[in-house]
């Protein structure tokens, strides 16, 4: 991510030291992993000390201080999805991508997460991708649907 | 502006509005235990070593003593058998931690804990936030903060800060009540191997 869309975000927030999450938020969404030059950058242009960028990005699971693949894919671990089957999902969806929970392929392509309730137990076991539900997930479905990204 | 009168272990005590409940029992001389606790540094409240039974009409709870401000007629117990449990278990707790820290095995000894009560957990930092606080408080320099949360919370330094700033101060090193603050800051350093920190 350059500097001068992040200057440009720090500017939309009037500089300020109080839009600190919302500034932090805005390029986690856009470059889906915070650069260790834009929160130097911030901490300069808000006047924010590092050690609070740094537990700020530390404390809320929102905010990645290591890149992101470009999809992120979430398997809910939740009670009702594990009892319908979501370690078998896991365990297909780690076959097809070839990494484990927290990492990121080489090709910068996914991110693995597992989450703990996505709020939709009735949809069982649930594989959200950027943020889009796929519910009542078989193991032999998971490709048919990471296939269609990029 | 009129004197707060309120009631420690039995005595009448006179205190200043603003005035927290640990500052008014010192001031007569009750000396209430304290970790995390610094006279130049605002009270965090981390430690709970200070817990204390307030009442106010009638009604008890306990309550940190270094945060909790002066109210009229409070009566506070500074001592007691459940009090003393309390802190007890509090510095059982934090010796699973910390179980050569010299201050807590002090105060462990004087509330007779038992190090050996919880399995060890070596995290040796006991979250007591003084490094932190000290150094944006009194130095204003942000040098080490707080990283991550809950359980996995540690300190952290941000290590070209400390590079150009802590040799010539290292004012926290004593403050910590485990030492882990300085482990933390040589392993900083050895991070940071390919930028040697300055030593004089
Ligand atoms: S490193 Fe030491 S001084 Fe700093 S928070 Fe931990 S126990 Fe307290
Ligand atoms: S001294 Fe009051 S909580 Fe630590």
């Amino acid at each position: 991510m350059d500097l001068e869309r992040v200057d440009q975000i720090i500017e939309k927030h009037n500089s300020e030291a109080s839009s600190l999450i919302q500034v932090l938020l805005e390029i986690q969404s856009e470059n889906h992993w915070l650069p260790k030059e834009a929160l130097e950058r911030i901490a300069q242009r808000l006047d924010v000390p590092m050690t609070r960028i740094q537990h700020i990005a530390t404390f809320y699971k929102a905010f990645s201080l290591v890149p992101k693949g470009r999809h992120e894919v979430h398997i809910c671990m939740g009670t009702a999805c594990h009892v319908r089957g979501a370690p078998r999902i896991l365990d297909t969806v780690q076959d097809l991508i070839g990494i484990k929970p927290g990492e990121t392929d080489l090709d910068m392509k996914f991110s693995l997460q597992t989450v703990n309730c996505l709020g939709c137990c009735a949809l069982g076991p649930v594989m959200e991708v950027d943020g889009v539900y796929h519910g009542k997930m078989a193991p032999a479905k998971t490709a048919d649907i990471l296939k269609n990204y990029e | 502006m009129s004197p707060i009168l309120l009631k420690i272990d039995g005595a009448k005590v006179q205190a200043q509005e603003g005035m927290s409940v640990w500052e008014a029992a010192a001031s007569v001389g009750i000396a209430i235990p304290s970790l995390c606790l610094h006279g130049q540094l605002e009270p965090y409240g981390a430690c709970r070593v200070c817990m204390v039974e307030v009442e106010v009409k009638g009604w008890t709870r306990l309550v940190a003593s270094c945060c909790y401000p002066v109210e009229p007629d409070l009566v506070v117990r500074t001592r007691s058998t459940k009090i003393d449990k309390i802190r007890k278990t509090i510095l059982e707790l934090l010796l699973a931690h910390a179980p050569d820290s010299p201050q807590l095995k002090a105060m462990g000894q004087e509330y007779g804990a038992n190090p050996n009560r919880f399995e060890k957990e070596a995290s040796f930092c006991v979250h007591c936030g003084l490094c932190v606080r000290y150094c944006a408080e009194v130095k204003k320099l942000n040098v080490v903060g707080f990283v991550d949360r809950g359980t996995r919370r540690e300190i952290g330094f941000i290590p070209e800060l400390a590079a150009k700033e802590c040799w010539n101060c290292k004012e926290c090193f004593p403050l910590c009540p485990t030492s882990a603050l300085q482990a933390a800051y040589v392993l900083t350093e050895a991070l940071y191997a390919p930028h040697p920190f300055p030593k004089s």
